[in-house]
Parts: structure tokens; C-alpha cells; sequence
């Protein structure tokens, strides 16, 4: 589904090289996970793929079902089927949640030549889903993301998710700042998204998240490559023992 | 004392192309008193204080700058649908035969002409009156000129709750159309009217609108200055507040080559309301100045000024904010804001709030900002599939709706949302 080849990135202004030949793929329904120390380039690749200003690919390629990415508009991305979920959702006042969501869910469509959804088949689509993550009707009511708690944004994200039903989804460093309540929220949410259409990246710092989203494939990255690849096992090593050996091993 | 040479000739120039309507009632003395007011204080320059950041040249000018007519397209018609009186006026002289009937319950309104005719009326108090009380301590020169040859313009005296909104509609027909226009409210007390205004009325228009708001009335009002592109146009808002009495008004302005809109507003009893908003958005060739004094006489008033720009391709705001706290005025709640969002470089936002207080248990607040689109949160509107122009919509509306919120009719608000959702995408930026 996704498949990112000798994927080079510097910074624009700095002209500083974050990514150095990144190499993945991941197929349809597979979940990923990308762990590694601060500064390995991890959100950057996040970042890259999803269309944020500010980066320069100086090599390489990301497809997404064989349509490059590189070369598209953030909403273009979108519509493609890529969702980002930010580690730092964005406040913007002014914009009602459920303006938003409506307007995301219905560009998306427009985007792919389907009808829009009506006000009312979204009122309801958007409810049940709500419910299930247990965001009341006053958040959807609020300014997105606005005086939200940091599970509250988090659980907003999966939202957006549920609602926009992308194929590849790529979680960055969703776990910070919840407590253990609301990362088992937040991770059943995305299980329950789970399935052989949808796949998903998984960046995180800490193997707990992965108890509860069970990755396929773990990746360690380091100094903007991928430096090891295996299975869940490869992030209990990790949580055990720390990065050193595995950068000590491959370095 | 004489004025100046250089202003001296701008305004013989400028009496060259004007003529006192010949009323013979009480209107020919208030009117003869107007233009010894403004022969006093001559025409505004650029020198002038509250006049720098705006230029008054093609408003001096003897005849109106030309102005191309705009056509809607196939946007619906302002407060279209809505039951309301409505009283039109081409290019600033009143269309009977397009206005509704003059009668309204609780409500009697008259042509200045014809009142003007008479010996004695009850706008005889106001016309002129607020204008004058108004000129200190920051002359308004186009003001007094209004009020001494105004051509046109309606008396209305509210005694009731009006049961409709009136609605004032201004049309543009002639291209080179010089407007000058003057309308009197008086409210009773106790009494409430919502009124209405919309449509460039004239390649150049000046107005007047004075409103007396008694005790414990309401008065309401709503301004979609039109969308002509060369218009130009030179207001002036003067309202004198009651005791727990209020005060609403918002303007929307898209468009027009130069806009001055002044308000003058008097919190004069305990416990009155001001509420002063604009939202503005302006493309190119477009100068745009909200000049705000408001004065707290009375205790316990809350004043709110709102004024929001959003600005591309070269246009121009200004604000020019003033929050005058009388002695005594004591527990006034005070509050102003004006920002503007600057959607690229070539625009450019100008302002001055002032703040003047001579009582000591007061709260009074004020902000101004100049800033560009959040481009993070442009981008994660965005990364959820909403294309570019339509998130940066999302944002400005956002920008906007402080302002937008002012307007207590819900209806009208979502349908000014509307216009400046449409309007922004036939306008996209630079950005």
C-alpha cells in the first residue's frame, strides 16, 4: 500500500539533512510501527508524507497504491487516502468541530466524485462514532480542538479518523501525554478501525502503546535511516534493554 | 479666524458645486447653521490628525470621482425575504414609487423635505444637533457639510416596538452620482427598531445618520455598504444612549475604493449599552477607515468596539478607536478590539486606539493586531482533504466572527456568513 524508496529530506531553511535514505513498505491491512530516539527523523517522516511546508525531498519516492505522493497537495494526500494523526493537534478558533469534520469529510468526497453526505446522514454518522470514544456532543460543539484536554485532542484525531475512513494511517507519537485510561481509549479506537483495506504507521517512543495497538512489523530508526527491521519482539528488546544496543549492533 | 489660503480655495471650490436646498421651515436655519460650522473648520487635509492615514482629496473634490456600477451576479439581494419596510433611494433621491408605504405601527416617518417644510417639528432637536455635539473635540467637516445640504433622507420617530424592520436601500445609477444623504431616528422611551441599510447609493455618498435612543430603547442596526468596486463613500454615525438603553450596530464592507465610516456615540445614562462592529474585507484598490469615538458621560456602560479587516493585493485599513471615560463615569466597562488579517505583503493595516479616562473604577480593555494567516493550522485543515482556498475561508471567517457575532439577528448574521464565504471565493489571495 505504501511503499517509501531512498526517501532523502533536509530542512529548507537550514538546509540541514533529516532523512537519509529512508526505505519502507508496508502492505494492505499491515500495522507498522516506527520507534527510535528524539531527533531520528521520525515525526519528519511523518511530516513529508502528509505535505507539510518547510521540508525539501532531495531523493526518493513515497506511493501510496502506486500514486506518488511527493508530488500532491496536503488535501490531495488526503483524498488519496493518507491521515495523519499530529502529535500536537492544532487549535483553531473560530472553526466549530463539527464544521470542520462536515467540511473534511464531505472536500474528501467531492475530491473522489462521490455525493456529499447530508446534514443529517453525517449528523448521525458522526455521533455514533463519537460516542464510541467518548467525546460529547458539547466537543463537537466547540472550536476544534480549542480548551480540549490532551486526550481529549488525541480522541479527536481518532475521530477525524473514523469519520474520513483513510487506507493508510499514520499515528505520530499519539501516546504522548495521555494517561493509561485514555491511551487504552485511543488505541481501541484505532483497533476498532483496523482491517484488510486500512493500514497503519504507528510512530511512537514507548513499546506500551504497542501492548495495546500490536504491530506487525516494528522498525527502529536512527539518525534518519531505517536501521532494523522485525517483529513486535524487536520493541520489548527496546523497552528492556534501550536503544544503545540496537545502535551499538547496526552502527 | 480665517483658515488657511490652501484650505480656504478647496472649500470655495468645493460650496462651488453645492446649493442649500431652499427650505423654508425650520430646516433653513439648522442648515445655514451647518455651513457657518463648516466655513469654521473648512475641509479635512491630510495634515489633520485624525485625516492622516486616510486621504480626503476625492472626497473634497467638487464633483464625484466617477464610479462603474457593479453587477450582483447572482447573489440574492441583501436581507432579501425578509418582512421589512422597505424605503429605496436612487442615487441618493427617494424612490416612492420602489418603497413600501410609509406606515409602520408605533412608527411615523416622514421625507426631510417635506418636514423640513414645516415651523416647527420634533427633529428640530436632533437634525444637526447630535452632528454638532459631535464636532468636539475632533472636527467632522463632512458631517456639518451633510447636515447643511443633505438632499435627502427620512424622519423617523419611533414611539412603540416596531413591528418590521425598516429597511433603507440605497441603488447606484449614475456613474458619476454624488449622494448626499441625512436621516434622523428618535427613539421613545421604551421603543425599539431595528433599521437596516444596504447598497452603494451613489458613485460618492455621503451620510448622515443621527439617533437618539431614550431611555431604556433599542435600537438595532445593520450595514452592507455595496459592493461597487470605485464607490466612495464618507459616514457618519452619531447616537446619544439613554439610560439602560441599546445600542447595536454592525457594517459589513466588501469592496469600494475608499470608505470613512465614522461613529460618534454618547453613553448617556446609567447602565447604557454601545455595541460598534465592523467586518471589512477588501481586495486591490480599496481603503477602508473605521474612525470610533465613544464617550462614557453616564455610570455603569458597557461599550464594545469590534472591528475586523481582512485585507489582500495592495488594500488598506485603518482604525482610529477612541474611549473617552468622562469623570464620574464610574464602573464603565469598556472594551475595544480591532485586528486585522493580512493576506500577503502588499497590504497594509493602520491603527490607533486611544484610551482617555478620568474616573478610577473602570475597566477598560483594548487590543489591536495585524497578522497573517496561521499557516499551521492552514496546513492541518488541509491534511484532512480541505483544499487550500476553502481552509484559508474556514480561517477567515474565523478571523471574522467576533465581529459577525455582534449582529443579534441570528438569520442575518448566517447570511452575512454567506456573503463573505462567497465573496472570499471569487477573491482567492496571493497566499
Amino acid at each position: 500500500m505504501l511503499e517509501i524508496n531512498n526517501l532523502h529530506v533536509k530542512l529548507e531553511e537550514e538546509g540541514k539533512v533529516i532523512l537519509h535514505g529512508v526505505d519502507l513498505t508496508i502492505g494492505a491491512g499491515e500495522v507498522h510501527a516506527i520507534m527510535g530516539p528524539n531527533g531520528s527523523g521520525k515525526s519528519t517522516l511523518s511530516y513529508v508524507l502528509s505535505g507539510r511546508d518547510g521540508y525539501e525531498v532531495t531523493e526518493g519516492s513515497a506511493r501510496l497504491d502506486g500514486r506518488e505522493l511527493l508530488e500532491m497537495e496536503p488535501e490531495e494526500r488526503a483524498a488519496a487516502g493518507l491521515f495523519l494523526a499530529f502529535q500536537y493537534p492544532v487549535e483553531i478558533p473560530g472553526v466549530g468541530n463539527m464544521t470542520f469534520l462536515r467540511t473534511a469529510v464531505n472536500a474528501q468526497r467531492k475530491a473522489r466524485g462521490e455525493d456529499e453526505l447530508s446534514a443529517g446522514d453525517f449528523l448521525k454518522i458522526v455521533r455514533e462514532k463519537a460516542k464510541a470514544l467518548k467525546i460529547d456532543a458539547e466537543m463537537l460543539k466547540r472550536p476544534v480542538n480549542v480548551g480540549f484536554s490532551g486526550g481529549e485532542k488525541k480522541r479527536n484525531e481518532i475521530l477525524q479518523m473514523a469519520m474520513l475512513e483513510p487506507r493508510m494511517c499514520i499515528l505520530d507519537e499519539t501516546d504522548s501525554g495521555l494517561d493509561v485510561d485514555a491511551m487504552k481509549l485511543v488505541a481501541d479506537g484505532v483497533n476498532a478501525l483496523r482491517g484488510t483495506g486500512r493500514s497503519f504507521l504507528v510512530i511512537t517512543h514507548y513499546q506500551r502503546l504497542l501492548d495495546h495497538i500490536r504491530p506487525d512489523v516494528v522498525h527502529i530508526m536512527a539518525a534518519g535511516r531505517i536501521v532494523k527491521t522485525g517483529g513486535p519482539e524487536l520493541a520489548l528488546e527496546v523497552e528492556a534493554n534501550g536503544y544503545a544496543d540496537i545502535l551499538n549492533e547496526v552502527g | 479666524m480665517a483658515l488657511p489660503k490652501a484650505r480656504e480655495d478647496a472649500l470655495t471650490a468645493r460650496l462651488a458645486t453645492l446649493a442649500l436646498p431652499a427650505d423654508r421651515g425650520w430646516l433653513a436655519a439648522v442648515r445655514s447653521e451647518a455651513l457657518a460650522r463648516l466655513t469654521a473648520m473648512g475641509l479635512p487635509a491630510r495634515r489633520d490628525e485624525y485625516w492622516r492615514y486616510t486621504d480626503p482629496a476625492s472626497l473634497n473634490a467638487p464633483e464625484a470621482p466617477a464610479a462603474v456600477r457593479f453587477s450582483a451576479g447572482d447573489e440574492a439581494e441583501p436581507f432579501d425575504g425578509m418582512d421589512r419596510l422597505k424605503l429605496v433611494f436612487v442615487d441618493g433621491v427617494f424612490d416612492a414609487a420602489a418603497s413600501d408605504d410609509l406606515t409602520l405601527s408605533g412608527v411615523t416617518i416622514e421625507r426631510l423635505a417635506q418636514a423640513g417644510e414645516k415651523d416647527i417639528h420634533w427633529a428640530q432637536g436632533l437634525y444637526g444637533q447630535l452632528e454638532t455635539r459631535g464636532q468636539s473635540p475632533v472636527p467632522r467637516p463632512f458631517a456639518a457639510l451633510n447636515s447643511a445640504f443633505a438632499t435627502d433622507g427620512v424622519l423617523i420617530h419611533v414611539t412603540g416596538r416596531a413591528t418590521r424592520p425598516i429597511s433603507l436601500v440605497y441603488v447606484h445609477q449614475s456613474e458619476t452620482s454624488d449622494a448626499i444623504l441625512h436621516h434622523c431616528v428618535k427613539l421613545d422611551p421604551g421603543a425599539s427598531l431595528t433599521l437596516l441599510e444596504d447598497g452603494p447609493a451613489a458613485a460618492r455618498l455621503s451620510m448622515v445618520l443621527e439617533v437618539d435612543i431614550a431611555d431604556g430603547a433599542q435600537f438595532h442596526h445593520i450595514r452592507l455598504q455595496g459592493r461597487d468596486h470605485q464607490r466612495r463613500a464618507v459616514t457618519h454615525l452619531f447616537a446619544r444612549i439613554g439610560a439602560k438603553a441599546e445600542m447595536r450596530s454592525f457594517t459589513l464592507t466588501a469592496n469600494g475604493r475608499l470608505t470613512r465610516n465614522e461613529a460618534v456615540v454618547e453613553l448617556a445614562g446609567a447602565e447604557g449599552r454601545a455595541h460598534l462592529a465592523g467586518a471589512t474585507v477588501g481586495d486591490g484598490d480599496f481603503h477602508h477607515d473605521d474612525t470610533v469615538f465613544v464617550t462614557h458621560a453616564a455610570v455603569a456602560c458597557e461599550s464594545r468596539q469590534v472591528f475586523k479587516k481582512v485585507l489582500m493585493n495592495g488594500a488598506v485599513g485603518v482604525f482610529q478607536g477612541k474611549i473617552l471615560v468622562k469623570p464620574g463615569a464610574q464602573k464603565t466597562d469598556g472594551y475595544q478590539i480591532s485586528q486585522s488579517l493580512l493576506l500577503d505583503e502588499d497590504s497594509q493595516f493602520l491603527a490607533k486606539p486611544e484610551l482617555e479616562i478620568y474616573a478610577d473604577d473602570v475597566k477598560c480593555s483594548h487590543g489591536s493586531t495585524s497578522g497573517a494567516i496561521d499557516e499551521v493550522a492552514l496546513f492541518y485543515l488541509q491534511s484532512r482533504g480541505i483544499p487550500r482556498r476553502r481552509a484559508q475561508a474556514l480561517l477567515v471567517l474565523a478571523f471574522l466572527a467576533e465581529a459577525i457575532q455582534e449582529i443579534a439577528d441570528e438569520a442575518i448574521a448566517e447570511d452575512i456568513r454567506g456573503r463573505l464565504e462567497r465573496w472570499l471565493a471569487r477573491h482567492g489571495s496571493n497566499g
